[in-house]
Formats: structure tokens, sequence, C-alpha cells
């Protein structure tokens, strides 16, 4: 296993070998785009990047009447749900499956969660998606445990089972010698309380990311990114990058997928909605049914704390909350920062993190069109065989991965206490979550492995300046 | 001499009269020129903050001192006199509440302490047991904390969720008064927590753990702002381009102003009318925490630090806008005297079916609305002075 990687490594050397030229020079050469460098990457919904609550900080366009919705949002985001009926009947209706009890307990301080060390690990954040195949090339819900594993339960209906993580060592090697070994997790799921999963379950593992600037995001107009999809490649640049589209939870509609993973959501309030019901059991109008299946009678039958358990209104108001949260601003950018940027920019890095996006008129008036530096173009993309899931999800291949938006990325180490990164936080340092870029990525990632060190570490350096 | 509760309330006394004296002093300031300058006004907020912390650390001692004594021998007496000195030693610290938002030593995103020392809405079930769950918590699970300490309390604290607090003021708070189940009072925690209820020792060992890490804490934050230590943040602080300190100063007058307490610690609960929203919820010092936040933000601006006298940022909006200035000075007061106007218990005026119209009711609105118009005016002050203030 660990010999067939260093062969797939090697390829890379290869690949990049022939394009050979773009390495960066000491001096630079080229001029740096000037939109790499941009410190006000939420545009006017930028705010100060140096505190612990950097991410959880309201648009600074907000009016009163904003900002207090947006506060009220907060704290249907942080607080814990509990088992109905309770005192607190806003609050209640967790479960009775579920795998965390509040929003922030995933995005604690509205930022990136890392994946457990054990079972007993109380840092919740990665989830597991599971379904089989459909029998025509798609998948459908696992029979028995649904589309998600729960880990946890309300008393008296026993948890579906429990996450269990292996990992295996990949090795490989810079272009200077040096040495790296990445660390590669394989998931099952363990003490299953519904029946033997099966041979057949496939198993998506998802981890919870930063939730900033997501009305921008959604303020992108549909058609700007579109029109960056390239799926045949028709550019022969060797970066596809396709459009998901999912159904509207409201309208029942054909739309653009912007968030999650693999770009299977189409809105913010539906992402709202679908977190509810999947992570913490709470069922709104978009999510009605709690995810037990026909074997699960416990869950079937148990407690309700409403139907649904929030309205609408809740709905919306954690969704303009999440909608509102600004982005951290650029920090200090200097020299070694301005190098890496090169870096990123003759690496191609840009290909898929497209820096910079223009919005267009949202519902919300705090929200004006402007120019934003998500970093990302919202499509998906074939990250190679090492990533992938091999489990379609919409018309997001098993290869295929959303590009996440790379703002923020630097407040993550701070605010949250880690650098685990990718879709399941497997990368352990911001170089880890490079190098496991292949697929259409793969060239990027062979001018970054063959790079002397200190461009690498000034790519670094620039991503963590975001 | 300055000690605990009567040494606070002795400020808010002098803070208050600020409204009378400041633009008294300020006029005079105007009229024999640039008497004032920028760098004194920024060394004076450094030994303000100095003096209020190091004021913070000597009420939590007291307090650190009578819950040793209630644990070594566990009497009504006893734990009353550490629920008074935890009131006391509240005041104190939500006075320097407005030293936070601008990344110093409080809130800094790597070293920053405040989720340790203040975070709240808590789940009290995280750390105790609560109504119809008597075996829930830390407390009660030796398995989940089998050594109990500051350190260990410490690496628990907001795992597995933002409400899942383990440590500070309201963790503290959580242990010496129990839930509140009452519209009327605080809560009613026996005494037998701490004698022959289960797990009596460890909830005692807990008690003391948390609160010595408090008190360490706030050690750390009154060394951070000591004078004369070349390599403490207050070097940093004192050494910024004047117009960053400025900036740092009035974002923090202008986010506790009106995001954290109008918005998070006032409004959600008001208008959700949700206890689980309200601030200090188990013994009902909400109220007490509303002035004491408002009174910080007043202090900061006219200077009237506890114990150091010197020009607060007034005196140089005084200079750049007088108008704007005597504004600023008589919205601070209107906002502490609105706060002071909100009756306790607060858990009271956020029930279901009281109607907006209750006195206690419009005075929470007034309050919030006075202390929104403050952070507007924050804004105004750093336009006035020619620097640049952003709020969320």
């Amino acid at each position: 296993m660990t010999r067939r990687t260093i062969v797939a490594l090697a390829t890379g050397i290869a690949t990049a070998a022939a394009a050979g030229t773009l390495i960066v020079g000491r001096d630079g050469g080229t001029d740096v785009p000037a939109e790499l460098l941009v410190s006000a990457s939420g545009g006017a919904l930028t705010t100060d990047g140096r505190t612990k609550d950097a991410f959880g900080r309201s648009a600074p366009t907000l009016d009163r009447n904003g900002r207090r919705r947006f506060e009220i949002g907060n704290s249907f985001f942080t607080q814990n749900w509990v088992t109905a009926p309770a005192s607190t009947s806003d609050r209640d209706g967790l479960g009775p499956f579920f795998n965390a009890q509040s929003c922030a307990s995933c995005h604690v301080r509205d930022g990136r969660a890392q994946p457990p060390t054990s079972p007993s690990d109380p840092q919740r954040g990665l989830l597991l998606r599971l379904s089989v195949p459909n029998g025509a090339g798609g998948e459908k819900d696992h029979p028995a445990y649904g589309g998600q594993l729960h880990d946890r339960s309300i008393l008296g209906v026993p948890a579906e089972g429990q996450i269990a993580i292996t990992t295996t060592p990949i090795i490989g090697e810079y272009g200077d010698g040096t040495p790296f070994t990445l660390s590669r997790p394989r998931y099952r799921i363990a003490d299953p309380a519904y029946g033997p999963a099966g041979r057949n379950i496939k198993i998506s593992p998802r981890i919870a990311q930063q939730v900033v600037g997501m009305g921008l995001l959604e303020a992108i107009p549909a058609a700007r990114i579109t029109a960056a999809a390239d799926p045949d490649d028709v550019n022969d640049d060797g970066i596809s990058g396709r459009v998901n589209r999912v159904t509207d939870m409201r309208t029942g509609k054909r739309v653009l997928g912007r968030f999650g993973w693999k770009a299977n959501v189409g809105s913010v309030d539906d992402q709202v909605a679908s977190a509810f019901r999947g992570d913490i059991g709470i069922t709104s109008s978009r999510a009605p049914e709690q995810p037990c299946t026909t074997s699960q009678s416990a869950c079937r039958h148990a407690r309700s704390g409403g139907a649904p358990e929030v309205d609408d209104q809740i709905i919306a108001t954690v969704g303009f909350y999440v909608s509102t949260l600004a982005v951290p601003g650029r920090r200090a950018i200097d020299d070694h920062v301005r190098r890496g940027a090169r870096v990123f920019a003759e690496a191609g890095c840009g290909g898929c993190h497209t820096p910079a996006q223009h919005t267009g008129e949202a519902e919300n008036p705090a929200i004006s069109p402007q120019t934003i530096y998500p970093f990302s173009d919202l499509l998906v993309h074939d990250m190679g065989s090492f990533l992938a899931d091999g489990r379609a999800d919409g018309q997001a291949s098993g290869t295929e991965w959303r590009t996440p938006p790379l703002w923020g990325i630097g407040n993550i180490e701070p605010i949250n206490g880690h650098t685990r990164f990718l879709h399941d936080g497997r990368a352990r340092d911001l170089s880890e979550a490079v190098l496991w870029h292949a697929g259409e990525a793969q060239n990027s990632r062979e001018v970054f492995r063959l790079a002397p060190a200190d461009d690498r570490a000034a790519l670094i350096a620039f991503l963590r300046s975001m | 001499m300055r000690r605990g509760n009567l040494w606070s309330r002795a400020r808010i006394v002098v803070a208050t009269a600020g409204i009378a004296w400041a633009p008294l002093v300020l006029g005079a300031c105007g009229d024999d020129g640039a008497s004032v300058s920028r760098t004194a006004v920024i060394a004076h907020y450094a030994a303000g903050v100095h003096a209020s912390y190091s004021a913070s650390l000597a009420s939590a001692t007291t307090m650190d001192a009578a819950i040793d004594a209630f644990v070594a021998a566990p009497t009504p007496a006893a734990m009353k006199a550490a629920k008074d000195a935890w009131r006391a030693a509240r005041d104190d610290y939500g006075l320097t509440e407005v030293f936070r938002f601008y990344g110093g030593p409080i809130d800094d995103e790597t070293t920053g302490t405040e989720g340790q020392i203040n975070a709240w809405p808590m789940d009290e079930a995280y750390v105790d047991y609560v109504a119809g769950s008597p075996g829930a918590g830390l407390v009660n699970t030796p398995a989940a904390l089998p050594t109990i300490s500051g350190a260990t309390l410490a690496t628990l604290n907001e795992k597995g969720g933002e409400t899942n607090i383990a440590t500070g003021w309201h963790a503290i708070e959580f242990l010496l008064w129990g839930q509140d189940l009452s519209p009327n009072g605080p809560g009613t925690r026996p005494v037998s927590d701490y004698t022959n209820a289960p797990n009596a020792k460890r909830r005692a060992a807990y008690l003391t753990a948390t609160s010595d890490l408090l008190m360490s804490d706030l050690t750390d934050l009154v060394a951070a702002w000591a004078p004369d230590d070349p390599k403490n943040y207050r070097a940093t602080f004192t050494a910024l381009p004047e117009n960053d300190a400025l900036r740092d100063i009035i974002v923090g007058m202008g986010e506790l102003s009106r995001g954290e307490l109008a918005g998070q610690r006032m409004n959600v609960a008001y208008s959700e009318r949700s206890q689980e929203d309200e601030h200090s919820c188990f013994s009902d010092n909400t109220t007490a925490d509303f002035v004491a936040n408002a009174t910080g933000v007043q202090m900061v601006y006219t200077g009237a630090y506890p114990g150091v006298e010197g020009p607060g940022i007034s005196a140089i909006v005084a200079k750049a806008d007088a108008d704007l200035d005597a504004k600023i000075v008589a919205g601070l007061a209107t906002s502490v005297a609105n706060a002071t106007e909100v009756p306790a218990p607060f858990d009271r005026l956020v029930r279901d079916g009281l109607p907006d119209s209750d006195p206690g009711r419009k005075a929470v609105l007034a309050t919030i609305v006075s202390l929104e118009d403050q952070g507007d005016l924050m804004v105004d002050a750093g336009t006035a002075l020619g620097v640049t203030v952003v709020l969320s």
C-alpha cells in the first residue's frame, strides 16, 4: 500500500518536471496580481481579524434592527438544545438522533472542527454520510442507518453507532528530498446498534467548516458561477469545474449548489434547516421528518418537541445570522506573504481558488453588490483518487469536491486551536492540505512539492495571512 | 481600604459625578490650548486598565478566601459570605469588560482567556446536576474528570459546545447558587451539596479549582498591563501608533455598548423572553452586571479609573468637537442611569406574558436603546479624532 503511494507521487514528479519553468525564482520576476493581497476579504463585510471571536462578528453594514436580529440568531446558533419536553420550550426538541447539541458544538466560535481523537472525545464536528448504491449509478440512503450516522441520541433511543477511524501513512518527499508523511483515514461504524451495515455501504466523512461570509457567497449570481464552469475542459488547462445542481428545499426547484463539501446545498436557509434536522434532530417545514428508518422504532416513537420543532422564523433568523457573519480581514501582508502570493499565482492555484468574486443584488440590504475575495469558484472538481469518497452527491461525482473558500483560513489555528484541513480534517497542517491535492489540482500541487523550501514556506505564509 | 463592594460602589458614584465635572475640566483644557496630548490619554488608559484589573484581582482574592472558608466548613453563613464576595468581585470585573474586543490580553486570538473567565450562557448540566438529571455534569462524572484542577477544567472548557462552560465567573456562580428555578429569587443550592450530598467533596474541589484558575487568569491580566515591563502588552500598546491605540480603546467601548451589552446580554433575553439568555442567571446578579458594564464604558471615556487620575478619551474629543463630547458624556450617563433603573430580578422581566408596558420591561428597552445610541456615538468620536472605528 505504502509502496504504491510512492509511485503515485512519483508520477507527479514527472508531470511537473515537464512543466519545469513554473518554479518561482528568488527575485520573483512577475508582478503579484493585486487581487491576491486585498485586505478587505469580505468587502464591506470585513471585520477585525485579531481577536478570538474573529469568526463571530456581525457585518458592519447591519442597521440597528439587523444587529438585533443577528444577535438573536447567534443565541439560537450557540445554545444547546435539550430533550423535549423541557421548561425551555424554545430550546427543546433535541434528537431522537443527533450528532451535536448546538450549531456551535461543531462550529465552535463559528469556526472549524477537527476530527475526534477517540469515540469519547467530546469534540464534535465530524460526521459520516451513509448510502448504498441505488442500482442506477447513484446513491440512496442506507436502509437501516439512513443518510447520516448519528453517534448520539436521547435517553431510551440507542445511538446508531460510533465513528471508528484507522489511519495509514502515505510517504513522499519534496523536490529537495525532504520527506513527508500524510495520514490517510479510513472510516467504519463501530458498535452498530441496528444490525450490520453491510458490505455495500458507502461512507463519506464531512467536517464542520467556518461559517463566515455565507451571505456574500449566496449573493454571487448563479450565472457568474456557472459561466466559470468548464465541464469538458474545453480550454485544456486540466481543470474542468462543474456545477452541482440541487433541489431547493422550500420551492422544490432545481438551483445551483453552493454550500457543503460537495456543493450539495443551494441556500443558507436550506443549509441551516438540513443541519438542524440531520445534525441536531430539530425538524422544520423544510425538513419535517426525523431521520429515523423503518427499523428504528424507538426513534420513530420518541417524543417530539413540536411539528415542526422550529418555525420558519427561527430558521430564517439563524440563516440571517450565518449570512451576516463578517469575514476576518487579512493579517499583516509583508514581503514573505507577497512572495507566497507569487507562488500561489504561478502554481495556478487560482484556477479553482478564484481570488475575486462579485456579488449581485441580495434581499438583505446589508449585503450590497461588491467585490469580495473568497478564493473559490464554488464549483466541484475532481481531486483524485486519494481524496475521493467514491460516493456521488447530486451531480458531484465520487471524486469531486467543492473548492472551499480560503478566506479566514489563517484564523482557524488561533480561534479553534488546530490546523486540521480538507473535508474530513485529514491534513494536519496547511502543507499537508496542499500535498493532498491531486486530480485537477495535480499540476499545482507538484509546483508546490518541487519548489524550494523558501517558496513553500512563503506560500504557507500567504495562506495564513488570509 | 478599597475592598470589595464598598470600593466599587464608591467608584460608581465618582463616575456618575463625571457628568457634572467632565465638561468643566475639558473646558479648561480647551482654553489653554493643547494641554492634553493623545499620548497622555493613551498612557492614562494603560494605567487605568492596570488599576482596574488590579482591583478585580483584589476582590477576587477576597472571594477566593471566602470560598476556601466555605468548603472548609460548609455552613449557611459561610455560603452566604462566599456569595456576597462573588457579587462584590463581579462588580469589579464587570468594569473591565470594556478592555475587550481589540485582541488585547483578555481576548488575544491565541492567548486570550476571556472564554475561560467569563463565558456564558452556560449549560449548567455540563458541570453539575440539574432538575431531572441528578447524575449530570462533570462533578458527578469522575470518568470524564478524574483529576479536578484548574488545568484539567481549562481543557474541558467549551469542549463540545460553546455553552459547555466549565470555568470562570458563571461556573463559580452556579456552584454557589445552583439552578434558578424561581422567578422571584436566585437559585437555592443547599449547603448539603458540600457536606453529605453525592460527590460533595468533588463539588468542593471543583469550586476551589475554578476559583483558583480565575485568580491565576486575573493575575496574568494584571501582569500584562503592569507598568515598567518592557516585554509586556502594555509596553506594546503604548508604543502603537496613536491612532491605532485610540481606535482600539474606542472599539472596546463601542463593541461592549452596542453588540455585547445592548445586544447579546439584554436584547436577546428581552425580545426572546428567554431566561437561558440571562447573563448571571443563577444569582440574579444580571442587573448589577448591566450597571457595571455600562459604568466601565463611562470610566474609559471620562478617565475616572479606580485610584488613578488623568485624562480620558473625553479630553481629546472635547478639543476636537466640544458639542459631540457633551453629547457623549450625557449619553453615557443616561445609559448608566437607565441600567440602574432596571429592577432585579431580571428573569422576572423576560417571562412570557409580561406586557411590554411593564415598567421593568420599559426600563430594559430604554437601556438597550441608549446603549445602541452610545455605540453609534463612539463611531462619531472616532471620526472626530480622525480614527476609523468599525463596529460589528
